[in-house]
């Protein structure tokens, strides 16, 4: 009996009391080698991935060849423009251009400055943008689906169509007449105020309104963002929030909100790093004075002198050099937190 | 009695139901509410007054405030008219734009099908894709408008980078090497011009389509594997799959993409016909045509916008979501 049992059965090579080696029957190594890797099929797969490799990096030289130009060329000293044989490689490293952009046009100001327009305007954009996000993803109320529309609506909208009528809004600040009429405009007898409007502009006000309102740049694509997110969560979650007893805005703070942090993240470092590199707006509501802010460092120094030959290069390396000085900080942000940025929209199921 | 109990008692529930309602209502309400007020105190105002500024002429008055005169379509006739270049600028940016929306929604399907795809340093090119969209913006963008410096750069490297896209000394392939490749093909010479060029403002194209890849990305992973699963044990190719499964499910994306495109592209900083706006914009007296040509513009746009959406709504799949 036993006999036969090991003839039929495979080789038992090893065997212990929980684990047993047995032997089969295989095809050699050279065999299965040569069907896995020498066939038309693996040699496509190769050529393909080495196509994709290849591509992927020529295409990650060409978006950060920029970036590494104008690294090289911040540390070049003047001479090396006019020597033709100095391309990316600086023969006489200096750190002159940035000590002089930094002395002169008052780097540290707009850096704090820009710190605090930037954080108290992306605070403001994601806590609004996902509190009307909220609003419009579980809540149905007449009315909603118009609102929704008009959300749109000030996306679709450059705000460059609206340059001229921002700036007078904010120059001229008024609500519907209010303050016109307090301050004896419309009256003359009525006067409890001794002015007509507020000058909003050279302030961080202009911003954070727009802000408040949720209509900063680019703030409807956040609710539509936060809109598709919340509607994700299920309501079972609020529901029996609410049989515990807890009221609408306390299951929003308490609930959703820590739900919602990651999102949120994304959110915030969108609106922090458009605001922090914008010119647009600052143009508009800086016009002469006020706040040192990013636009304002971009200019040559004096100390720096540009009359001479290769002036063309060499201004443009020292605009470039401002631009790194500007991107600076976001660079270190993004290492930090491009996890946030690329996960974001995927996990926002913006698609569904 | 019993009667006029039964009658009373739908209305009560009614009224339960529609009380419900309402707090939903009003709690809704309450947090729509900072857009809500936002709109009616900042943005329609100044909707309204861009649109007014468009029809009058501005003066500011030495003891501040300012005046308006009515002047009719003057301001859309000066634009139109009298203005030298605007038609030409306005009509090259919307052509530009209508080139740039295939190139770009193709562009970030491709690298998104291939950043979806299981390989070596994905997580690290996504990063290195996506840098364009955080710091390639405003600023940078404003200052890379009158970079020498890369064209300059460029030269050791015989020609691979364009910097902005907006050299034509330093070329990728030139149109003549095209041409003379695709002799026997009998392709149109328009479309070897239309690919020569957007080869050759490849950087252009990369910076603009960091949003677009993300959209595209999270439609990818959308798409449950079962699907690609039954498809390759009945036998379909890579090909096929793409074409059968990825192209009809990403579909949506593919509208949503093409207007967030339009969109970007016609508020983006570096759009022509934007410069050329707020160049007319510091102008003397220039503000109040200026909001004239950019509602011309977005007119245009939208009726852009409305076409695409006609023309590809007919096409999308969208998958039953209940299945």
């Amino acid at each position: 009996m036993s006999a036969t049992k090991v003839e039929t059965g495979p080789k038992v090579l090893k065997e212990s009391k929980n684990k047993i080696r047995v032997e089969f029957d295989r095809t050699s190594k050279w065999t299965r080698f040569k069907i896995k890797y020498l066939s038309w099929s693996f040699v496509g797969q190769v050529i393909f991935k080495v196509f994709r490799l290849i591509l992927l990096l020529g295409i990650s030289y060409v978006i950060l060849l920029p970036f590494f130009s104008k690294i090289s060329s911040s540390f070049m000293a003047r001479e090396d423009f006019v020597d033709v044989t100095v391309k990316l490689i600086p023969k006489n490293p200096t750190l002159d251009t940035y000590k002089a952009i930094i002395r002169e046009n008052k780097y540290f100001t707009a850096l704090f400055n820009t710190f605090v327009l930037s954080f108290g305007c992306a605070l403001i954009q994601t806590l609004i943008c996902s509190a009307v996000g909220y609003g419009f993803a579980k809540y149905k109320f007449k009315g909603s689906k118009l609102l929704f529309a008009l959300v749109i609506f000030t996306m679709v909208v450059p705000h460059e169509t609206l340059q001229l009528s921002l700036f007078m809004k904010f120059r001229y600040f008024d609500i519907y007449g209010l303050f016109n009429l307090l301050g004896g405009g419309l009256i003359p007898g009525l006067r409890v105020t001794n002015f007509t409007s507020i000058n909003l502009n050279n302030s961080f006000w202009p911003l954070f309104l727009l802000s408040f309102g949720g209509l900063g740049f680019k703030n409807g694509m956040y609710i539509l963002v936060m809109r598709q997110f919340f509607r994700g969560v299920p309501d079972e979650l609020e529901e029996s929030a609410y049989i515990d007893g807890s009221g609408v805005i306390r299951t929003f703070f308490q609930i959703i909100l820590p739900l919602s942090v990651p999102m949120m993240i994304t959110i915030f470092l969108f609106s922090f790093s458009w605001q922090w590199t914008d010119n647009f707006y600052t143009e508009i509501f800086f016009t002469t004075t006020g706040a040192t802010l990013m636009p304002d460092i971009i200019k040559v120094p004096k100390q720096l002198d540009t009359n001479y030959a290769a002036q063309n290069l060499y201004v443009s390396a020292i605009r470039n050099t401002c631009g790194l000085l500007i991107i600076a900080p976001l660079v270190v942000v993004y290492l930090f937190c491009q996890r946030y940025l690329v996960e974001g929209i995927e996990r926002s199921g913006i698609v569904g | 009695m019993n009667a006029s109990t039964v009658q009373k008692a739908p209305p009560k529930k009614r009224r339960k139901i529609a009380s419900l309602d309402k707090k939903k209502a009003r709690a809704g309400w309450f947090f729509v509410m900072p857009f809500v007020l936002g709109f009616i105190i900042i943005y329609l105002p100044v909707i309204i007054d861009s649109i007014k500024y468009s029809f009058n002429e501005i003066k500011i008055l030495p003891g501040g405030g300012y005046a308006l005169e009515f002047v009719g379509f003057e301001n859309y006739q000066k634009a139109l008219f009298e203005d030298p270049s605007f038609v030409r600028t306005l009509t090259g940016g919307i052509q530009q734009l209508i080139f740039d929306i295939p190139a770009i929604v193709i562009f970030s399907l491709f690298m998104a099908v291939l950043l979806n795809q299981n390989m070596f340093g994905r997580a690290a090119f996504r990063a290195i894709f996506f840098v364009p969209v955080i710091l390639s913006t405003g600023l940078i963008d404003q200052i890379d408008q009158s970079n020498v410096l890369l064209s300059y750069m460029g030269e050791t490297t015989s020609g691979i980078d364009t910097g902005t896209g907006r050299d034509t000394v330093t070329e990728i392939v030139s149109v003549a090497d095209l041409s003379r490749l695709f002799r026997n093909m009998q392709v149109g010479r328009e479309l070897l011009d239309y690919v020569a060029n957007y080869v050759n403002q490849i950087y252009n194209i990369i910076n603009r389509s960091g949003v677009q890849m993300l959209i595209f990305l999270a439609g990818l992973q959308s798409i449950s594997p079962s699907i690609y699963e039954s498809c390759s044990i009945d036998g379909a190719t890579a090909w096929e799959t793409f074409w059968k499964i990825t192209f009809p499910m990403i579909s949506p994306m593919i509208l949503a993409n093409t207007i967030y495109t339009v969109i970007d592209s016609f508020t983006s900083q570096s759009n022509a016909v934007m410069n050329y706006i707020s160049q007319v914009y510091n102008e003397a007296g220039g503000q109040v045509v200026s909001s004239a040509m950019s509602w011309m513009y977005f007119l245009l746009v939208l009726l852009i916008i409305a076409v695409v959406v006609a023309v590809l709504s007919a096409y999308i799949f969208y998958q039953r979501r209940d299945v």
